[in-house]
């Protein structure tokens, strides 16, 4: 399972997550230190920073490669700063692991995080009729969990699932969260909880929906020589997929209010989704039955079936027969968000991508504490966001 | 005095008569149909075409998927915020013919409980908000069945 294009995970650092009330840099900068210091490095060691960007907090965040270097000291690194949404963290990864493995750099520092306003997120002000962010809100009031209800709905409708399997999902993910110092909700939730919570968007309820918090997550990378010289027991990155959909999409997306159309050119075998995961797998020549974890992007309880199916770890409408057997839960055959995913978390836009890596990274060294997948060897991320971006990420030891 | 109604997007959708329709464009090298319209580049790969012609949608399709709005979604969606919220359906309606999904909001008194995947809804006038001097106008989206 070893490639040539394979970099390594020195070091992981996180913030945690919450409502902290203070600037996103202060996050960054001490989950840049963790990861420092995880990695058995000193900050002038690193050669490249990779931020990724919060367009939620003015000039510094759309600079974050620059904003966290000055934070950090100027040293005269070389930056970037990359913006995709909630793969924002994944492209950032992306951008490092391409100078790694161009020869340009020997380590690198990726950091993400973001201090997130409350409720829904909303677009940009103006009247802005040619930006379909604008128009799904003006002209639908479609919010981001509108798009999760329709979703959810199709599981409903299509493959028989309930809203008790929803409700399973997240009281899943709040027993892993229990788990993790870093998430942001500590505190178990039963099938009775989901219930009583209010309607956001039917089927789901507000405990099948993911906050938005404050957070940030960090890495340091390098390249497997580099590695070498500074541990016994590397955690690789095998594949970074940052694929975007094939023309016509067939799925309606964020933030569209119609799909492409499918009269001139058939649409795709594989989804969008599916097709982030169908990359990863290529690039790291492994698939789906080689997985021990997936750190998936539970945006709400029901689009973590969708994405086991994704993933290709069942076939379609047959997730929620996995969740009922207990197969994705820490101690089944394939834990699903061992770290408590979104639900625990919340999401903190830039840093969520590089968070799901540095579970994995904790995952597979054997260091995830009383949330350990026992034997872990690999593990793969997925996420997704507006504008055509997602990702998925196969972390391997 | 009656208020202008005015469309909340020109051109996204037939303002006269009793043929209401969304409009969408089609290109007129690859037959690719388009809604929102596009009108300078097509965004088939495969495809340069430039010249594009307005085609009427159908008006009717069936139920993809659909959920309601629980809240009160936040700007530049208008709504007056010391009215009492009442949820609102959103349907996504497979247009067979142009191979597509829409999304509209439903017709009011549309509730989740009157739809399900797969059946036949048709598009309709709508209004989406008013201020002091106009009407704004939209499509909705209601279950043929339950036409009154
Ligand atoms: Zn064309």
């Amino acid at each position: 399972m070893s490639t040539d294009r394979e970099i390594v995970v020195l070091g992981a650092g996180m913030h945690p997550w919450g409502k902290w009330g203070r600037n996103f840099v202060e996050y960054g900068v001490k989950a840049a230190q963790d990861a420092l210091k995880d990695a058995g490095l000193a900050w002038q060691d690193i050669q490249f920073v990779a931020g990724a960007d919060t367009i939620r907090n003015g000039y510094p965040g759309f600079v974050a490669g620059a904003t966290f270097a000055q934070a950090l000291g100027w040293t005269g690194v070389r930056i970037s700063s990359s913006y995709a949404a909630c793969a924002s963290g994944s492209h950032a990864i992306a951008s490092a692991r391409a100078q790694i493995l161009a020869g340009l750099c020997d380590v690198a520092l990726v950091v993400g995080a973001d201090a997130a306003p409350k409720g829904f997120f909303a677009p940009v002000g103006g009247d802005r009729p040619d930006d379909p962010d604008w128009v799904r809100f003006h002209v639908l009031g479609a919010t981001n969990p509108a798009y999760f209800g329709l979703y959810a709905r199709r599981r409903i409708d299509l493959y028989g699932a309930s809203v008790e399997d929803f409700a399973r999902v997240k009281v899943k993910n709040a027993r892993n969260g229990l788990a993790n110092p870093n998430a942001r909700y500590r505190k178990a939730f039963t099938m009775e909880d989901v219930a009583a919570s209010p309607i956001v968007c039917d089927p789901l309820r507000l405990m099948d929906i993911c906050a938005t918090s404050d957070g940030a997550a960090a890495v340091v990378l390098c390249s497997k020589e580099f590695a070498a010289r500074h541990t016994t027991s590397p955690v690789r990155i095998s594949a970074v997929s940052t694929v975007t959909p094939t023309f016509p999409s067939a799925l309606i997306e964020l933030p569209d209010i119609a799909t492409d159309s499918s009269v001139a050119v058939a649409p795709h075998d594989l989804s969008f989704r599916a097709s982030l995961a169908h990359a990863a797998y290529q690039e790291a020549g492994i698939g789906p039955e080689d997985l021990s974890l997936a750190e998936v992007y539970d945006l709400s309880t029901a689009l973590e079936l969708d994405w086991i199916e994704d993933l290709g770890i069942c076939a379609r409408g047959e997730a929620e027969k996995l969740l009922r057997d207990g197969a994705t839960e820490i101690t089944g055959r394939i834990p699903v968000n061992a770290s408590g995913g979104l639900g625990s978390f919340g999401e903190a836009v830039p840093a969520q991508a590089i968070a799901q890596v540095c579970e994995l990274t904790w995952q597979l060294r054997g260091e995830a504490g009383e949330r350990q997948v026992s034997g872990a060897t690999v593990g793969i991320t997925a996420n997704q966001g507006l504008f055509g971006h997602g990702s998925s990420i196969i972390v391997t030891r | 005095m009656t208020k202008d109604h005015k469309p909340v997007v020109p051109g996204w959708f037939t303002t006269s008569g009793e043929d209401f329709s969304l409009l969408g464009t089609r290109c007129t090298a690859c037959g690719t149909v388009f809604f929102p319209r596009q009108e300078t580049f097509c965004s088939n790969p495969a495809c340069a075409g430039t010249e594009f012609a307005e085609v009427p949608l159908s008006r009717r399709g069936t139920v993809w998927s659909y959920t309601n709005a629980g809240y009160r979604p936040p700007a530049p969606f208008v709504s007056d915020p010391d009215a009492e919220w009442q949820p609102f359906t959103i349907i996504a309606v497979r247009l067979e013919a142009e191979g597509l999904i829409v999304l509209g909001q439903g017709a009011p008194g549309v509730g989740v409980d009157d739809l399900k995947v797969g059946v036949e809804v048709e598009i309709v006038p709508g209004v989406l908000y008013e201020n002091d001097e106009h009407v704004y106008t939209t499509w909705n989206v209601r279950p043929v069945e339950v036409k009154a």
